[in-house]
């Protein structure tokens, strides 16, 4: 036989992961986040498991800003694999209104997200989350282990990271102390699109190019996508050809003008394009480091 | 991310078909912080286009602000990763960084070359297949060079590159190139590695890292990345004999009972009669179950769901192996530790061990010997510290099944875990299964007997010295250590039958527990027919004041001095 390819290993390495997350932990779910990455975390659990289904349910941290799209397709892909969903807001996010227009985004992201979180696992008492981070996205996420050891309070110190050592991953916790565990550590965001390619993996809809509704603003092409968005004068919505490369609250999200409408195009695109992927996000931009920090405080 | 490859303009989906073929080469680098590490890793993700203009972007800023190469593009500072690392310019912990080119995707460790080297480049060697070792071409073959060579040939790597970095800054020179090459291979051979490609370059200038450099015309060697792109590695050979730990039961219900883990050696079908262990019940495996279909064969690096003919016990930990070499299940074993905790390892504490899928009790029953990671030196320890390696026989609560490591990387490496505060402790490596202790029904083992004494034993050699000299000092030794509590025996030559061999008694006493001191009639270097952990050689002739013969005055200051020196080499008991 020949050797395995790239993607064969990178597979069987995040099959191997998470098999020995959920046999270590005794709460485990799956960080679902509805993009490309948790796309292909699920894909992948789904052939760990099988003919089993996944052991675990899957949780969404909403923001109640995510793009309808990706909310439709979360209850859709939910529905067709019979999955447990759960779905967590923060309702002090709620009841205070943040939101990314008159808080920022980093107040927007810390209590919706980072606070959201960390409510949502202790609410379920979950001991072990799954997330789709890939160490190659930022500098910081490169040190990062793949099962990354969270104090009770839910905080990382890098400081303190246990030593990861072959395939020996130490999943020994307290109580109250918990893993996240990071399936998709060694993938890259090519090794991503060429399997999903390869494996045919249903993503959302607005990973394609296609005649969306956007503002410019301070240079980002942002989708208009419901009618909470406050536009400011002279902001008139465009119809542009337009698509995007990482999928989060969408007033937060930078559209690029693009014509791809399929993988290959999307494969295409990416490959001769010239700018990384998490620049269309604004919290890298907030400060330098701030995924770094982010991250000490609990965020994914 | 501009590929070079026209392909992707013009032909998308034959780019990709060829693209899903290329295999994965984990590597580490290593080398102190001065060697150009960080620049070279910067230079081969800025060859292989894996940087985007908005990270370049950066990178020219950060350059100017605290670069440290003047206008020029500081590709350290790319890799250098977390906040207060980039403060203080040093690598803190190991980072992965990733690059693809045409054939192969690159997965590399970039470890600290300072402080922690030890814990950090042992964690990125663990997972990689080949070593780049970088030498500065203006100070040659270091202490570093040599405690990176040990480690990376003490994790199994068996493929090196040796970069010869900075040669630019000796005028491009044949001749310093050809000698450190030569002054590697022959430091090399001694630690067994063999497979070595020197290549010269400059990670700064980037010559022979893509493209052959015009600089070194006298060079025909691949470049950097025309080795990593084509060497043949372990990992791809799903060499040896079907190996797979098994992760989880998969029930989904009543009917179906499969197998879940990862092949960490050789290949698996159909029909293959496979051995569970430690059980040693038999059975043949029925199919390979996989998601869009089953599976004809599976080989090493795949995670497989397998389904045996027969209703055999098993469960997570256990170990399907092919049944007509099956592993060596052991509960005793000689292995090699690595410490990685501030709180020291201490014999006899028990320690959580994981091995493949199993975790159990284990305990340090004697350190055989610590190396001195420089000087590759075997020196005698009570206990290791953070950082430090030896050679340490080692008890578990119950048998599991292993390869030595030499053999099988993820049959023979451990972790060990502290039972209160979670915390990874160290890592290890089992090399060979001893025997069982007495109590378990075994024969009698030398660190048994030498415990029970309090002690670990070892033979002093005096050599040198006039008869009376030998016999007196000798004598005036025996009487000290046994007042200090050690089992203590003067052997003398001139006490045995003539024929006697005095090596085979002293090694049988050795074996005994006991602390020997030889009177071997004046002659040196008998030391070497011991483990270097277990003598200590005394030359009478220099032993002396000032490097003088020992003169009877000093006898008491010269008794001293060895026993300090034997409670640090924990041969006798520290009082």
């Amino acid at each position: 036989m020949d050797k395995l390819t790239h993607l064969q290993r990178l597979e069987a390495e995040s099959m191997d992961i998470m098999r020995e997350a959920i046999s270590e932990a005794e709460n485990p779910v799956m960080l679902y986040s509805i993009g490309k990455d948790s796309s292909v975390m699920l894909h992948l659990a789904l052939k760990a498991f099988y003919p089993s289904r996944p052991p675990f349910p899957l949780l969404h941290v909403d923001t109640t800003w995510k793009f309808r799209e990706m909310i439709a397709f979360r209850d859709a892909t939910a529905k067709r694999l019979n999955l447990e969903l759960l779905v967590h807001q923060n309702p002090d996010a709620k009841a205070r209104g943040i939101n990314p227009f008159t808080h920022g985004s980093a107040v927007h992201t810390d209590v919706w997200k980072t606070e959201g979180l960390k409510q949502a696992l202790d609410k379920w008492g979950f001991d072990a989350a799954f997330g789709g981070a890939r160490r190659d996205e930022e500098k910081s996420r490169a040190k990062e282990r793949i099962f990354s050891f969270r104090s009770a309070q839910h905080r990382w110190d890098p400081k303190m990271q246990r030593p990861e050592l072959w395939r020996l991953y130490n999943a020994r916790k307290h109580k109250g102390e918990s893993m996240r565990v990071f399936p998709l550590s060694n993938w890259t965001e090519l090794d991503i699109w060429q399997y999903i390619y390869l494996e045919n993996i249903p993503i959302v809809p607005l990973y394609y190019s296609k005649p969306r509704p956007v503002v410019e603003r301070d240079g980002t092409l942002i989708m208009v996508d419901d009618e909470r968005m406050p536009l400011r004068a002279a902001e008139v919505p465009m119809m542009k050809s337009v698509r995007f490369r990482t999928l989060g609250c969408y007033p937060l999200t930078g559209a690029v003008e693009s014509t791809a409408a399929t993988l290959p195009e999307i494969i295409q695109e990416m490959l001769l394009t010239k700018t990384s992927e998490r620049q269309g996000r604004v919290i890298d931009h907030d400060q330098a480091g701030s995924m770094e920090k982010k991250k000490q405080e609990g965020y994914f | 991310m501009a590929h070079v490859s026209d392909l992707i303009a013009q032909d998308i989906e034959q780019y990709l078909r060829q693209h899903e073929q290329k295999s994965l080469l984990r590597f580490i680098t290593c080398g102190s912080v001065d060697d150009g590490k960080s620049t070279l890793i910067g230079r081969l993700l800025y060859e292989s286009k894996m940087i985007f203009e908005d990270q370049l972007g950066a990178l020219e800023a950060d350059s100017k602000k605290m670069g440290t190469q003047g206008g020029d593009l500081d590709f350290a500072l790319l890799v250098d990763g977390l906040t207060a690392e980039r403060e203080q310019g040093i690598t803190i912990d190991v980072a992965y960084r990733f690059f693809s080119t045409d054939l192969r995707k690159f997965i590399v460790a970039d470890t600290p070359g300072h402080e922690q080297y030890t814990r950090n480049m042992v964690t990125g060697a663990s997972t990689a297949d080949l070593a780049v070792i970088l030498i500065d071409a203006r100070k040659g073959v270091l202490t570093q060079t040599r405690r990176h060579s040990y480690l990376v040939s003490l994790l199994g790597i068996r493929h090196i590159v040796l970069a010869v970095n900075k040669l630019d800054m000796m005028d491009y020179s044949q001749e310093v190139f050809t000698r450190i090459d030569a002054d590697y291979r022959a430091f090399a051979a001694k630690i067994g590695l063999h497979d070595i490609t020197a290549i010269p370059m400059s990670a700064l200038k980037g010559d022979n890292i893509v493209s052959a450099s015009p600089n070194t015309p006298w060079y025909s060697g691949p470049t950097l990345m025309q080795h990593l792109e084509t060497v043949v590695v372990e990992s791809d050979l799903h060499a040896g004999p079907m190996r797979m730990p098994v992760q989880w039961v998969n029930r989904p219900n009543l009917d179906f009972r499969g197998f879940c883990g990862r092949l960490v050696g050789g290949a698996v079908k159909p029909g293959d009669r496979v051995r569970v262990l430690p059980s040693g019940r038999e059975s043949t495996v029925t199919r390979i179950v996989a998601m869009g279909g089953d599976l004809d064969q599976a080989v090493a690096g795949q995670s497989v769901t397998i389904t045996l003919a027969d209703e055999v016990d098993i469960s997570r930990g256990d170990v399907i192996v092919s049944a007509h070499e099956a592993a060596g299940v052991a509960d005793h074993f000689r292995a090699t530790l690595v410490w990685m905790s501030d709180l020291p390892m201490l014999p006899g504490k028990p320690y959580l061990m994981k091995i493949g899928t199993r975790t159990l009790t284990a305990r340090v029953e004697e350190i055989r010997y610590r190396v001195d990671v420089n000087t590759l030196e075997h020196l005698g320890a009570q206990q290791f510290g953070l950082n430090e390696i030896g050679v340490c026989l080692l008890a578990l609560d119950r048998p599991v099944a292993f390869d030595p490591y030499e053999q099988n990387r993820d049959m023979g490496a451990f972790i060990l875990i502290d039972r209160l505060s979670n915390n990874t402790m160290g890592a290890g490596m089992l090399h060979e299964a001893v025997q069982a202790a007495a109590s378990a029904g075994g024969p009698l083992t030398r660190v048994q007997r030498a415990r029970q004494k309090g002690q670990r034993g070892g033979v002093v050699w005096l050599a040198g010295g006039s008869d009376t000299t030998r016999a007196e000092f000798g004598m005036r030794l025996e009487s000290r250590l046994f007042g200090a509590g050690t089992h203590v025996y003067l052997l003398a030559q001139s006490a045995l039958a003539p024929d006697t061999d005095l090596l085979q008694v002293a090694s049988l006493m050795l074996d005994a527990g006991l602390l020997v001191v030889v009177d071997g009639g004046g002659g040196m270097g008998a030391a070497k027919h011991f483990d270097s952990a277990d003598v200590a050689e005394l030359n009478l002739d220099t032993a002396g004041e000032g490097g003088s013969a020992l003169q009877a005055a000093q006898f008491e200051a010269c008794c001293d001095t060895l026993l300090r020196m034997l409670r640090e080499r924990g041969m006798i008991a520290a009082h």
